[in-house]
Formats: C-alpha cells, structure tokens, sequence
C-alpha cells in the first residue's frame, strides 16, 4: 500500500513541507521504500543514488529550519532519465556502450534543480539513446508499465513516466524528441509537457536529434508541470539553441479556464488506425472543453501524413552524427581483442548499441550520403517547413489544438518488436510538433475499458506554455483522472 | 612531347590558426605548448551531451582577412557538420562552413620578378582544429592529445590561377605576410600554424578542360612546397607522357626521400556527409561590425612598402627587410619621428638591431628600450660625443639592461672628445715629446703618422675624436 | 528492395558498425522497407519551399574572447579506456 504521502502531488507535499508536517528526508525514505517495494516489478530505475538523495533533502530540511526563503519545490524527490549528465554518478543513455560512465559536470538543467533544492533519487530507464516509443530498447531491461505490467510505459521516457505513475518519485525529467514524453504520459495517466524548442537548455543532456530534443517534464497533475517547468525553463549561455526571451509565471494564470479560447480539431489526426475507445475519450474531452467556454472547431493539417516519413529522415541524420563520439576512444565501452583501429570503432559499437540504434544510425548515414542527400534529407527539411507552416497557419484562426496523443493504448511488451514501422506508427501525433518546434503537452482523459489510461494532446503557439497548462487544468480540474493510482 | 608542351595548374588551401586567446567554440586556452590535454574541457572533448558556443573574435578576424583579401563578406553564413571517424576529432566531426562560407570572391596580387599577377580567392571560411594524434614508437598504439581541438582556423582556398610552383611559394609568402600584419595569425609553417595543402593538375598547353588533379600535403616549409609542386608536375607529365593517367588522390610529400608518396588508408573516397549544423543558428554579420573592422584595418604590407620608398627615400631592399614584420616597421617609423637621416638609422636597423635580436634573442616587442632612446643614440654619434663603434656597444648594453644611453655612456666613460682645443693640446704635448719621429715624417716616412695617432689616442685614453686628430696632426706635422 | 547488400554494407562502413551476415540481411530488409515508406515524400511539391535546419530562428550567440580554466587533465582522462600519461591511447591504424 502507498503511503498517503506518495500520493500527494508535488505542491501539496510543498504546502506540507512548509508546515512542516513532514520533512524532506522522510518523503525521501519514503519514496526508496516505495521503490524497494515495487521496482522490482516496475524496473523503472536504472540506478537509485540513496545517498545523494537523503543528503540533499538533509540540506533541504536544514534549509527550511534556518527559515530561509525556499523555492516551491525544495526538497521535493525527483527522477532523472539517464540522458541527463549527473556529475558523479553514472550516466548511461540506457545503452551498453556508456556503461560505467562517470560524468564530470551537470547539465544545466540538473545544475537548476539541484539549485532549487530537489532531492534526486536516481537514473530512470529509457529506450537507448532515446530512439524507441516502449522503454524495450533500453541496453538493459524494459520498463513495466505500472497500470499492467505486461505492457510498455511507452518511451522513450518509459522511466520516469512509470516512477512518477506509481508514486516512486513526485515528478521526473526526460526528453521528447517526437513524442518521448508525452506518449509515456498518455499510457501512464501521468501530465508530460514538451516546451517551444529552446525553452530549457540542451546542455548536458546527450543528444538524439539536436534540432528536435527538448527537455520535458513529466508530473503527475498540472500545476505541477508548470512548477518543474519554471525550474528549469531558464536561459544558458552554454546552449546557442537557448531562447533568450524570459519565461512567464507558468502558474500566474493557469486557473484562469478557457472562456474565449478557439480550439481545433485536426481533422488528420482522426485517421483509422486509432483504438475507437481512444477517439470517444478525446473527442468527449473536447465537447468538455466546449462546455467550459471554449469555441471548438475543425481544423486542416494537410501535411500531417508525411511527419512521420520527415522524422524518420531528420532525427536518424542527426543522430548517426551525434552517435559518431561513441567509439571507444575516450570513454565508455571499449571492444578488446580489435586488431587496429578501425576495427576497435566497428567491434565497440556493434557491442555497445542495440538494433534499433543501429538500425537508425544506418537509416540517418543513408539518409545523408552522397548521392541520397537531396532526395531524403534535405526533402525532408523542406517537408518540415511545410508541415511548420500548416501549424502556423491554423494558429491564425485557434489558439491551441486537441487531439489524441497516441493512436493507442498501452500496448503488450513484445507485441510491436518485430516490426519497426509499426513501432515508429506510435507516433504519428506527437511528431508534428517536434518538427515545428511548438510546445506539447499531454494530459490524462480517461480510461479504456480495460483500465489502461488515455492521454488527451494539447498543441500550441511557439512559447505559449502558460496557454496550454491553462486549457490543461480546466479540463483537469472536471474529473479526477489524476486522483487514480495504478494496481501496483 | 616536352615538359613545355605542358602548362600546370594549381590551386593552393591555405588553414591558418586564428590568434584568438581562447578557442573557437569553448573557452579553453589555444596556447601552444601544453602538456596533453591539459588545455581541454568537456566541449572540446566532445564529451556526451556538450555544445558550441561562437567565439566572436573569430567572427571578427574572418571578416579582417576577408577585407583585406577584397573579399565580399555574407551577412549570412551556415555552419555545417564535416563527418568522419579519426582520433584526432573528438565529436567524429567537424564544425565548419561548407555550403555558405563568411567570405567569397576575393584577391591576392603577387610580385613574381618585378611582374604583378592577381590570384584570385574563392572563399574564406572558419572552423575548428582538430587534436594530434602521435604514433608512440614503442607500442602499438597511438597517443591522442586535443590541446589543439577547436583552436578556430581559417581556411582561405585560391582558384587554381597558380601556373608554377614559385608562383606558389610567392602567393604562400605574400598571404602568410597579410595574415600576419592583420595580427590573426602568427605565420608559423614549421610548427603548423599556417598550413597549406596544393591541388596539382597538368594539361597540354593551350587546352580548356583541367586535367585530373592531386592533392598534395605535409609540406611545411616554402622550400618543400617548391619541391612538391615541382616533382608532382614533373610525375604527372611523365605519367601522361607514357600513357597513363593521373589518378585523384591525395599524395604526401616525404621530406626524406623528396618524392610524393599516395597516402594510404584511404580506402572509400572520404563521403562527409556535410549538413547544416543543428546546434549552431545561422551566423548574421551586421553592416556596423564589417565597418568597424573596415576602419580598424592596418596598413597592408605591400602599401606600407611603398610609403617606406617614398617617404623614406629607401631602397627596396631596406624596406624589404624593414617591413617583413610589421612590429619593426613601426618601431623603425617611431624612431625615424626622433631622427631624419633615414638612411642612417635603415643601416643601424638592418645592421646592428636585427644582429642583436638574431644572437641574443627577443623580438621588436620584447625590446628593454624604447625607440626614442635609438634616436638619442644616433644622434649623440653624429655630434661626435661618442664614436660609431662606441655607439654599438651602447646599443648592445642598451638592448640587455634597458638603460638609456647617456646612463651607459657615462657608466662605461665612453664619451669622445671632440674638444678641439683638448685635441690640439694633446697633438702639440705627443709632437713635442717626439721630435726624432717628426723628423722622420717630414722626410717622407709617411707610415709614422699612424705612430702619432696612436700616441695621442694613449693620451686621451682612447677618448680622442679620431677625425679631430687626424685634422691636427695633418695640420701640424705638415 | 530499396536497398542492396553492397548499399548495406557500405552504410554501415561509413557508420563504423560491424555487422553478422545474418544482420546485413535483416537491416536491408528493414531499412527498405522504411525507405519505401519515405517514397511518399516524393509526392509532395518543394519547388519553392526552404528547407528548415533550425526550428526557432534564435539570434547568435556569441562568447567573448575570454580563456576560462581547462578542466583537470585527470578529470578529462578519468572514463579513458586505455591512457598513457595524460593522453589517450588508441589502437594504431593498421594499412
């Protein structure tokens, strides 16, 4: 059984830390009972840093009794997917061939957290390098989604989607690349927020695709994602990519509802090929949102059936040349026994990636090659601005979109390994956005009838975050959706 | 068919190492010298996870070349990604400008036996080092130190117009002595700061088509880049001569043996897979900057060449060594505002000044004095109050303590006497004390004379002003 | 297929993967058929579009020309596989 504390979302335990119901170290305690308790099952960390984490919230208690001014989350446990460099403790991107890498420096949006008080409990499990939407192409183990352990949690950020589902930790980051967080979201009943690409700092998160890969937040409920978001949606001098533009105050208005606001409906994203039980949640939502004050209409994406052929053009480039420092040379795994070092390179990374990494990166140097060039990548960035322009079109008429953040519910572990293509199909909704740089996010809008969640997607303008985590809670607010916890 | 039947063609890419303090995409120090990776941080590493971040001094030299070479300079320029695998390249590829480079469409005129001839310059642009990889001769295994990975470099890359391997060796000249008065690069061929690489081609003379080119590397001195060209045009001639044909390939010049050598390992014909650079936006360049650097452009070194002729009234050859580096140049013109027989002072340069840097080391700005201080030495030698071969011990002194000269003069007790009345005391005391030898002078013995010379110098202890002295004694001994 | 086994072969050269003939055939059965999924791309008319590199047009960053201390040689060699004082060791290149 969890304990109510678990149970509390992030703010709450704040209000609770402030009056000092409880401490930091006791959440803390309480989160690593709930991981020796479930993980085993659930196997959503891949290493549990203990020490670190009762350190810091021994600092975070220390600071409350000195009663000097905290942050809204001091000392509140977090998660980290193992894309993001921890200085000191290993970081692996879930692959084989980072195994026992010891980074010596923060990312940025590690050092903010750390800055602003937050515990982190460990390194969550992720699909290698970030390519993969069910957490199975982790190097080491899957993830078990927590709502039925005989399904994925989605990914590539099925970690942290899962650790925050069943109340192991209170919040986690992870990245979403073409849907990363927000799919894991959707089949988790947990929120996931993609911001603007630019909002939050790239450095010190290892990259998959460097003009898609934005780091994202994963909460249980709203307020929360607006909270972490605030953390951590600062500009760096380190990230040339990093948006100079200071971010608003994400909870300012977010209780403000959506009387006045025009929604739309693509009518693309309602293609066959989507679960009937997630068409009904999602177009219920809407006619929801209607009532509350929204304007509901039809919109046109025209583009949108060539995303998914575009970002399986663009992200495999960037990714084959991301990839290319992963040889052995200067840390991580080393293939022993190579003769020269050509064949050190080829061995290393045969042993240290897995088949889909592989079976990207050869997609991405195909993509790229002399003589492919034109016809594949430099298509597909043409195709982006087009599929940009739709987005941007649209938002002249609405203020945000709707529509289903995954064509389906979680699906069984095994079930779609055989056959890339209908793995990569997972995400023909939340690639868009990636591909316009727009802000994302996904919310829970239901159950199936076999009590897996259903996530409801919110799209909209470049950097207006605070619109989305506006129209988010007005829906949250109506149903308890959030209030439900897994069988675990 | 003879080897003048044949014209050669060749295009030089010149990469020059920027002088800016810091590298082009971190903040790690570029100075040479370090032990291994120790000038190193998680960037240039290319560890998981980082990003480069422009250094805009890079931007700002670039832009300086490229006005200087008469270059059109893009407001809008790309980075791009060059792949390959190498130890030597931490990321497995290289930041640089493929498609869209800061600067295009610019010249360089060379003098080649009095005769001027305009080189033209394709492009401009930036990018980064890569590290050094050292073969250990013990194991088998190579040594990778990248100190040297993203020190920023400028590629400058000439149209082929270059007809004859002194051709070559001019341009190289001509454009490292730009680079250098620009004060972005240090001209160093030796310890590779500025590179150059050659594309080689031959065609029968009067033809339109080039013929297959080669590219030529590893020659780090102006002497080896003439013998490169030189024997690469001659093997493709004979190559082509007997019925073969030149292959595209890149050939190393061994410096042992003197041939080219084909490099090896270069199996598959290097596919870069270039693309834009996702983590760096486009670069603008606003009008201001481009006007400031305009403004802030030194004089060139051809035109300061001739303003030394003409405002000096100095020969080439002077002017030549004067202006080969510019820092000399300017200390030569600062003293020349204390100093107006410019031929004078061109000599003690030339003489006396560089023998003294050449021996005991330094350079023009290492210099313990200033240059005001020289011009009070030539002027102090010209009114006699010391003699000339006095005056270069002065300098000497000058150049290790720093002293002024009326300090080291009065010191060593240097000065000359050119009191004429002293001088004639001493001529009459040295005659009188000596009659057997004026006698012997007025008979006809004139080799006395230098008798007396020495005499009368003994008296003044060496001081005597040898002109005066010799005016006396001609005057008195008859 | 899309793609041959000389075309499989020389991509994953390119990309430094060795890989079993038993995965050479299976990769070029699955990247053809993702890349015949691409051919759709073709349809659509780009005549007059600009392609996007970038999705936000972020203006340039620029870092003054400040040299900022290096990190700790140890620090940089700390994950090396192999070392030799403070360089990294590689296998040599074999001709």
């Amino acid at each position: 059984m969890t304990p109510e504390l678990l149970n509390l979302s992030m703010l709450e335990l704040s209000t609770k830390l402030a009056r000092r119901e409880t401490s930091s170290v006791e959440v803390v305690r309480a989160c690593l009972g709930r991981i020796e308790q479930v993980d085993g099952k659930v196997k959503a960390f891949l290493r549990v840093d203990a020490k670190g984490a009762l350190a810091a919230a021994e600092s975070s208690d220390a600071r409350r009794k000195s009663n000097a001014a905290l942050g809204p989350l001091d000392g509140i446990p977090v998660g980290l997917k193992d894309l993001f460099l921890t200085e000191g403790v290993e970081t692996t991107a879930g692959s084989k061939i980072l195994a026992g890498f010891i980074p010596p420096y923060d990312a940025t949006a590690v050092e903010l957290l750390k800055g602003a008080g937050l515990p982190i409990i460990g390194k969550t499990n992720q699909d290698e390098f970030a390519m993969g939407s069910s957490t199975e192409s982790s190097g080491f183990f899957p993830t078990h989604n927590p709502w039925d352990l005989s399904r994925t949690p989605g990914g590539s950020s099925g970690g942290s989607a899962a650790a925050v589902s069943c109340r192991e930790i209170f919040g986690a980051l992870g990245t979403d690349t073409g849907g990363s967080i927000r799919q894991p979201a959707a089949m988790t009943n947990t929120v996931g927020l993609k911001p603007t690409y630019g909002r939050v700092s790239r450095f010190g998160v290892i990259a998959y695709a460097s003009s898609l890969d934005q780091v994202s937040p994963i909460t249980r409920t709203v307020r929360d994602a607006a909270a972490l978001l605030q953390t951590i949606a600062v500009h760096d001098p380190r990230d040339s990519t990093s948006s100079a533009a200071p971010a608003p105050d994400y909870l300012a208005e977010i209780e403000g509802g959506v009387a006045g606001m025009k929604l739309g409906v693509p009518r693309e994203y309602f293609t066959e090929g989507i679960d009937p039980e997630v068409e009904r949640a999602v177009r219920s939502a809407a006619s929801e949102l209607e009532k509350l004050g929204a304007k509901v209409v039809e919109v046109s994406l025209p583009h949108t059936r060539y995303a998914l052929a575009t970002y399986y053009l663009i992200a495999p480039a960037e990714a084959s040349s991301n990839l290319a420092r992963y040889d052995g040379a200067r840390y991580g795994l080393r293939a022993q026994g190579a003769k020269g070092l050509r064949e050190m390179y080829s061995q290393t990374r045969a042993a240290g990636f897995g088949p889909e990494v592989k079976r990207r990166i050869m997609l991405g140097t195909y993509a790229l090659s002399a003589g492919y060039y034109d016809a594949y990548y430099l298509k597909a960035q043409k195709i982006r601005t087009l599929i940009r322009q739709d987005f941007l079109e649209a938002f002249k008429d609405v203020d945000a979109v709707l529509s289903p953040t995954s064509p389906v519910t979680a699906f069984k572990l095994g079930e779609k390994l055989d056959d890339p293509l209908a793995m990569y199909l997972v995400d023909v909704f939340t690639l868009p956005c990636n591909l316009a740089g727009l802000p994302g996010m996904s919310i829970p809008c239901g159950f199936s009838a076999a009590g897996l969640p259903i996530g409801l997607q919110i799209l909209g303008r470049h950097f207006d975050e605070a619109r989305l985590l506006r129209i988010a809670r007005a829906f949250e607010r109506e149903h308890d959706f959030i209030r439900r916890a897994p069988p675990v | 068919m003879s080897a003048s039947d044949y014209e050669s063609v060749i295009g030089l890419e010149v990469h020059a190492q920027l002088l800016t303090r810091s590298k082009i995409f971190c903040g790690c120090s570029t100075q040479f010298g370090a032990p291994p990776n120790h000038n190193t941080c998680p960037v240039c590493l290319g560890l998981p996870g980082v990003l480069p971040v422009l250094n805009k001094r890079v931007v700002e030299f670039a832009v300086r070349a490229g006005l200087a070479l008469g270059c059109s300079i893009r407001k809008t320029s790309v980075w791009s990604r060059k792949n390959y695998f190498y130890p030597d390249l931490p990321k497995g590829y290289q930041i640089t400008q493929y498609d869209l480079p800061i600067c295009e469409r610019g010249r360089l005129t060379i003098d080649l036996d009095g005769k001027a001839k305009e080189i033209r310059i394709t492009r401009i642009h930036m990018e980064e080092d890569a590290g050094k990889s050292v073969h250990d001769p013990s194991g088998g295994e190579s040594l990778v130190d990248l100190n040297r990975a993203g020190v920023p470099l400028l590629e400058i890359v000439s149209e082929p117009d270059i007809r004859s391997s002194e051709e070559a060796a001019e341009y190289l000249k001509t454009l490292r002595e730009v680079l250098v008065y620009l004060g972005i690069n240090d001209g160093n061929m030796e310890e590779g700061s500025f590179r150059c690489d050659a594309n080689v081609s031959v065609r029968r003379k009067g033809a339109k088509e080039l013929g297959q080119r080669t590219e030529l590397k590893n020659m780090n001195s102006f002497r080896f880049v003439r013998q490169a060209i030189d024997y690469e045009i001659a093997r493709q001639i004979a190559l082509v001569e007997s019925g073969g044909k030149v292959v595209q390939e890149t050939r190393l010049w061994d410096t042992q043996r003197n041939v080219s050598r084909p490099m090896r390992s270069k199996e598959d014909a290097h596919d870069y897979r270039y693309f834009p650079e996702p983590d760096l936006p486009a670069l603008h360049v606003a009008d201001a900057l481009i006007e400031e650097v305009r403004k802030s452009l030194p004089e060139l070194p051809k035109a300061k060449a001739q303003r030394f002729q003409s405002q000096y009234g100095l020969a080439a050859y002077d002017v030549k060594i004067l202006c080969a580096d510019p820092l000399l140049a300017d200390f030569f013109e600062s003293a020349a505002r204390g100093y107006s027989d410019y031929k004078k002072l061109s000599n003690w340069f030339t003489g006396e000044l560089l023998r003294l840097l050449n021996e005991e080391g330094g350079s023009i700005s290492t210099l313990k004095f200033p240059a005001s201080q020289l011009a009070a030495l030539l002027a102090t030698v010209d009114k006699g109050e010391i003699s000339a071969s006095a005056g270069k011990d002065v300098l000497g002194e000058m150049f290790r303590s720093g002293k002024d000269p009326a300090a080291i003069i009065a010191a060593k007790g240097l000065g000359q006497v050119s009191d004429a009345a002293v001088i004639e005391n001493a001529v009459n005391e040295v005659i009188a004390k000596n009659p057997s030898e004026v006698e012997k002078y007025r008979a006809g013995k004139k080799q006395v004379f230098g008798f007396f010379v020495g005499q009368v110098m003994k008296a003044m202890k060496g001081k005597g002003n040898p002109g005066l002295i010799n005016d006396f004694l001609r005057k008195k001994l008859g | 297929m899309a793609l041959s086994l000389e075309e499989v072969r020389h991509v994953a050269s390119l990309a430094r993967l060795s890989l079993s003939a038993e995965e050479e055939e299976r990769y070029r059965h699955q990247l053809s058929a993702i890349l015949e999924a691409m051919e759709q791309l073709k349809a659509v008319n780009t005549d007059q579009v600009e392609p996007t590199s970038h999705a936000i047009a972020v203006e340039g960053m620029l870092r003054e020309d400040v040299v900022v201390p290096s990190m700790d040689p140890e620090k940089a060699l700390a994950n090396a596989p192999a070392r030799v004082g403070t360089s990294f060791a590689v296998p040599k290149i074999i001709e």
